[in-house]
This record gives C-alpha cells, structure tokens and sequence, in this order.
C-alpha cells in the first residue's frame, strides 16, 4: 500500500476567477488601508465595491458549462454560480451601506473592515461550490472566521464585544459537532468527496443504515443547524444580530444563511440522498417549529434589530419547508426565496442604518414612530421591505412563499404548507406595526436621519427595485433559478 | 496493523469529544470555555486520522492539517476577541458579558 | 532484539526504586520540624518577592498570535516539500502565490506595528 501516492491534479483556474478576483480584491484593500494617508474618505468602500463588481460579473460571464475542478474539491455548476450571485449581491449592498455607515461608526472605514467582508464573501461563494466535505469545512470557517471579527468591529460598544464572543463561542462550538459528523461520515463511507459520498451509499445500501452514518448525519445537523439558525439551535441569533454593527448584521443575515443553505442543500441532497425519505421525517417538525417560534417571539421585541433576527430564524423556517419537500421546484423556490430575502432584509438594515447616531443606535421600534411623514422616501421603501418580509403581493416574499409551498404541497406535506401559511398570517402582524409606527403614532423624541449619501440610496433603490421586480415579474428569475438546480451528482 | 485497535481509538474519541462538549457547557470562563472546544476539535482530528489509517486514504489527513490550521486561526480571532472583553469590564466571564437576554 | 533493552530496563528500575527509597526513608528518618522560612518555595537563595500571580504585558499575547498564525501556515509546506520534485515549476509558483498572500499580511503585521514591542 502506498498512501502518498500522488498525482499532479488538473486544475482549472477559471472556474475560480470570481473567487481568486474577491481574494486579490481583499488583499489590495488590506494593504490600501495600512498604507494610504488618506482614512476618512470612502475610497477603500469603493476600491472593494469595483472588486465585488468585478467578480459578479465574472460569474455572469463565466458560461454554464458543468465542470468538476481540482480533483473533485469545486464542483462549477450553475447551482453554485446562482450562489456565487446571490452572494455577490450580498456583498455589493453591503457595501453601500457600509460606505454610509461609516459616519455613524469611524472604525468601520478600514482596510480590515472591508477586507474581512471580502474574505467572509469568498469563503461564501466557495461554500456554494463545495464538493468536498474539506472544502465545506474551509469554506465555512474562511466566512465564520471574518464575521467573528466583523461582529466585534465596534470596540466601544459593550454590546458589539458580546456579539462576537457569543457568536463566536457557539460558532466554534458548532463547527466542533460538525466536523465529528464530518469524520463519521467519511468513517462510513472512506470518502469526502460529496459525489464519491452519494454513489457510495448508492451502492451499499446497508450502510445507509448503519450507526456510524446515522450519528454522523446527526451531528452534521447539528452543525448545520447552528449556522442556518434552526429550532433548537437557534438561541444566538437575537443576542448576535442585536450586537453586531447593522451592516454587519445585515450581511451575517442574508449572506451567511444563503451560503449554509447552499451547502446544506447540496451536503443533504447529494451526498445523503439515499437518507432523504428518513431526513424529512425529522426535518419536517424542525421546519414548523423553527417558523413558529421565530414568528411568536418576534412579536413580543421592541427592539427593531431583534424583530428582525427573530424574524430571520421564521424565514429559515421557510426555507426549511422547501429543504423538506425536495425536487426542483423546491430548490428553484429556496434559492428565488434566498435571493429575494437578501434584497428585503438588506434594505430593511439598509434603513435602520440610516437612523444610527454616533454613540449607538435608534433600533427601538417607539424611535421609529412619526418617521413616515417627516421621511416619505425612506417611510415608503421601509414599508416596500416590510410587506415583503410578510409575504404580502406583489413582492419577491409573496412570491418565494408561493413557490416553496406549492413545492410541499407536490410533494405531499400539505399540513406543513398550511401551517406555513398560517405564519406567515401571524408575521404580519409584527411587520405591520413597523409601518403602523412610522405613519400613525405621534413620535416622542426629535430624530434625525443621516444625510443619505449617493451609497446608501443606491443600495436602497437597488434593494427595492429587487424586491419589487421579483414580486411583479417573477418568471424571469425564477427561470433562471431553475436552470440552477443542476446539482452535480 | 492498528485498524485492528479502531474501536479504542473511536472510544478514546467519543469521550474526548464529550469531556470537550461537557465543559464548554459548563464552565463560565472565557478561555477555559474555548479550551474545552479545542479538546473537542483535538477529539475530531483522532476520529480523522483513525478513519484515514482505515480506509487507506489519505484524504482524513490532510482534513487534520486543515483542522489544525483553522483551529488557530480561530484562537487568533478568540484570544482577540477575549482581550477586548477583558479591557473593556476587566473580566474574561461569560456570565459577565450577558447584558441582553438569550 | 529485545533483549538489547534489558539494561534500560534495568537502569529505570534502579532509577525509580532509588527515588522512592530516598524519599520514604528521608521522610521517615529525619526529624521533622516545620516554620515558617521551610515553607517557602526556595528555603535557601533570596527572599522571594510580589505575588506569584504576575500579569504578562498584553504585548506578549500578539507577538505569540502572530507565530501561531505564522508558524502553522508551515503544516501546507510539508506535504509541498515532500512531492516538490513531481510538482515541478508549478508547484513552485503555486508555492510563491501561497507565500505572497501571507507576505501581504506580514506586510500588514508591520507596517500596523505589531511587531514593535515599545
């Protein structure tokens, strides 16, 4: 036997262009940010944002062939490149809010800043298109490892410091049963390749059973679960989204669940698909539960930030409903439904970045109050973002709603579609007393809104042109979204 | 040949894996807590290297080196993060930092 | 072939059973009177001073970062060496990009004065 027999592998280095493109980016930013005089101004934001640019449309252009590269460690398929976009969509807004929000929070406007949102994007975009149990691994903590940071960039506020320790204690944690699920798996079946993975199973179909696997595929979960913010593992989302710098928030909200759905989905449905039937037996109640529970405590927050977390943990929920009903038109409705969500919760962080004052932040629901008529423009998109977040037409919720429950109605969880719509029902409360506050209640205090720079109102038209256009023309994405459930097998 | 010892190994593993769980858990100290988590990955780059001795492949190795790599990147950003904690209440308790409600 | 580790084996034993013994019958033999001098850590050299419990300098904590960070990137570069030969040119360039990146954060380290210890 020799173990270390070795061959030069094939590699295929434009089937990474976007990655490597955000990977040069990041370090220019880095070294800009140690080496250039000039710290107040918005260059670094832009040098990133022509970065990220870049790479979207390196992933535009990139064709849609389906190749596997480098031995089997990056699996290129459209699914991945859908990812890789919505991510890129993730980081540009984030970005424009970011360039604004550096009034409010001066440490932000630093190299380290934007080059740990780089990184965090990169390991994003790779997780998509993982197709090694190690490169999920990497990918994962390349994103992980920058948001620990991100979360703790403002050094004065008590709340910030929490955020990260906690995110980063559970964080780390969470990796740990990840990783022995990892081992479990590879235990059972002698490979991480997820492809190698599912074809194993194939075959051996008494292994599929075997204790090693299931305890494995338990952990995994678990882990997993931890990142997409799944009942019962869903405990640090309000404390860690509330902490957090709000552009950071809003990128951990959209970004890090796109990217830990992607490889959730391809980890479930590809190298376990022979466990599928066993999987949904459990995965259906967590669904339900992770929608109840997010939607019934969001109601109970005065705190804007934390409605929004929970109300994150309700869309993963959601999201949990297609991952149970399977099939393509489920994978179409989640990844349209992921896509849809970064634009509605980006904008809505977008706007509450906008209130911020130097030593914290209005987050209370009360400091909205009287907000609509003093702010018609930002009243009017605030609202857009919110009726989306509460499925209500025509908007890209409503619409990624629909699809995801006609998808489990297909596929015969119809309970589980009614109890979806029944939250849904329940979200539109609490999203509505946002906009019952901006527009009916006298405000308490005087509040004043930052001077919106050309950023930020970028950012938010883009956001609910998104929102708006998905809403009103969903075919189009949705196609698109379709042609990406070609998931390597 | 030391498949024959697998389920030692395995074993030896499983109780790391939940000594590490178990404190992490438990204990209230910042740095004890992330300890325990390390005993946890330490747990997992045994369970690897048993596997890859297994299975001839080479593959549960190399996973290790990465384990190990991402482990201290992680003890960077960890050990950061606890400094700031630390100037900012004089403390490394995690009880102590809980001013929002879980 | 054993057998060569007889000695060494020989040498423990006496090793071990001189230690207990010396102990045991030191212990048991001498008389025994205890103050306070006896009870220091170090009964004979200089008075000791401050509390045991002395703070590093936060300083200490970056520099030892930094050469965890650093000295691990060294695990990639094992596997490298050992199959240098078959990677040929490639694998050298493959190499350099790797050290590059991490160039660019040295870069960083110092030109951020991490490394300065005033």
């Amino acid at each position: 036997m020799d173990m270390l027999e070795f061959v030069v592998p094939e590699l295929d280095f434009r089937a990474i262009l976007p990655q490597i493109i955000l990977a040069i980016t990041a370090l220019t930013v880095l070294l800009t940010g140690v080496f250039s005089r000039e710290k107040k101004g918005p260059a670094i934001g832009f040098l990133s944002l022509a970065g990220v640019a870049l790479s979207f449309s390196a992933v535009v252009f990139s064709g849609s062939q389906t190749v596997s590269s480098f031995s089997g460690m990056l699996t290129n398929d459209s699914f991945a490149r859908f990812i890789s976009m919505i991510v890129c969509v993730v980081a540009l807004l984030t970005i424009l809010i970011s360039i604004n929000y550096r009034k409010i929070s001066p440490a932000i406007n630093s190299g380290e800043y934007y080059c740990l949102l780089l990184f965090a994007a990169l390991g994003m975009m790779f997780m998509g298109s993982a197709g090694n149990l190690l490169m999920v691994f990497v990918a994962l903590e390349t994103m992980s490892i920058s948001i620990y940071a991100l979360a703790g960039f403002q050094k004065q506020r008590e709340k910030s410091i929490e955020s990260a320790l906690k995110y980063f204690l559970l964080g780390a944690f969470a990796s740990g049963f990840l990783l022995y699920g990892f081992a479990l798996v590879y235990g059972a079946t002698g490979t991480m390749d997820i492809v190698k993975i599912g074809r194993f199973l194939n075959d051996h179909p008494l292994v599929v059973h075997s204790p090693l696997l299931l305890g494995g595929v338990a952990l995994m979960t678990v882990g997993f679960g931890f990142k997409v913010a799944m009942f019962p593992f869903h405990m640090w989302t309000p404390d860690v989204y509330e902490g957090a710098p709000t552009s950071v928030t809003a990128f951990m909200a959209t970004g890090v669940k796109a990217a830990a759905f992607a490889a959730l989905i391809r980890v479930f449905y590809v190298a376990l698909g022979s466990l599928q039937v066993d999987m949904t037996q459990i995965m259906w109640v967590i669904a339900l539960l992770t929608m109840t529970v997010g939607n019934v405590v969001a109601i109970a927050q005065s705190n804007i930030k934390r409605m929004l977390a929970y109300s994150s943990i309700a869309h993963a929920g959601y999201l949990l409903v297609g991952f149970v009903a399977g099939g393509e038109l489920a994978i179409s409705g989640m990844l349209f439904y992921l896509l849809g969500y970064a634009f509605m919760n980006l904008g809505a962080f977008g706007v509450i970045a906008l209130l911020a004052k130097k030593d914290g932040e209005y987050t209370e629901l009360s400091d909205f109050a009287g907000l609509g008529f003093k702010y018609p423009a930002m009243g009017l998109v605030m609202a857009v973002f919110m009726f989306s977040m509460a499925g209500i037409p025509p908007t890209a919720g409503f619409m990624g709603k629909f699809y995801i429950f006609t998808a489990a109605i297909n596929s015969g969880f119809i309970w589980l579609a009614i109890f979806g719509v029944i939250n849904s029902v329940i979200s539109i409360y609490y999203y509505l007393r946002v906009i019952v506050t901006m527009y009916f209640k006298e405000p308490e205090q005087d509040i004043v809104m930052l001077t919106p720079t050309g950023a930020i109102i970028l950012a938010l038209v883009i956001a609910a042109a998104g929102v708006l256009f998905m809403g009103i023309l969903p075919s189009s994405v949705l196609d698109i979204a379709r042609n990406s459930t070609t998931l390597i097998m | 040949m030391m498949v024959d010892h697998q389920n030692i190994y395995l074993i030896l593993s499983a109780l790391l894996f939940v000594i590490g769980a178990a404190g992490a858990i438990t204990r209230r100290n910042a740095i004890i807590v992330f300890m325990c988590i390390e005993i946890m990955l330490g747990a997992v780059n045994l369970v690897f290297l048993t596997f890859s001795r297994a299975n001839q492949s080479v593959e549960g190795t190399f996973m290790v080196l990465f384990i190990m790599a991402v482990a201290a990147a992680e003890a960077a950003v960890g050990l950061a993060i606890f400094i700031l904690m630390y100037r900012k209440a004089g403390s490394i308790d995690v009880d102590r930092f809980n001013i929002m409600k879980w | 072939m054993l057998t060569n580790y007889i000695p060494v084996l020989v040498m423990i034993l006496v090793g071990v059973a001189f230690g207990v013994f010396s102990v045991v019958v030191s212990s048991n033999l001498g008389p025994l009177r205890r103050f306070k001098v006896k009870k220091e850590p170090y009964e004979c050299g200089m008075k000791t001073q401050g509390a045991t419990y002395v703070q590093t300098p936060i300083k200490y904590y970056v520099v030892a970062l930094l050469f965890l960070v650093f000295d691990l990137e060294c695990v990639f570069m094992y596997p490298w060496a050992v199959h240098y030969k078959k990677l040929g040119l490639f694998g050298f360039v493959e190499m350099m990009v790797f050290i590059a990146i991490l160039f660019v954060c040295y870069l960083y380290v110092w030109k951020k004065g991490a490394l300065e210890w005033e």
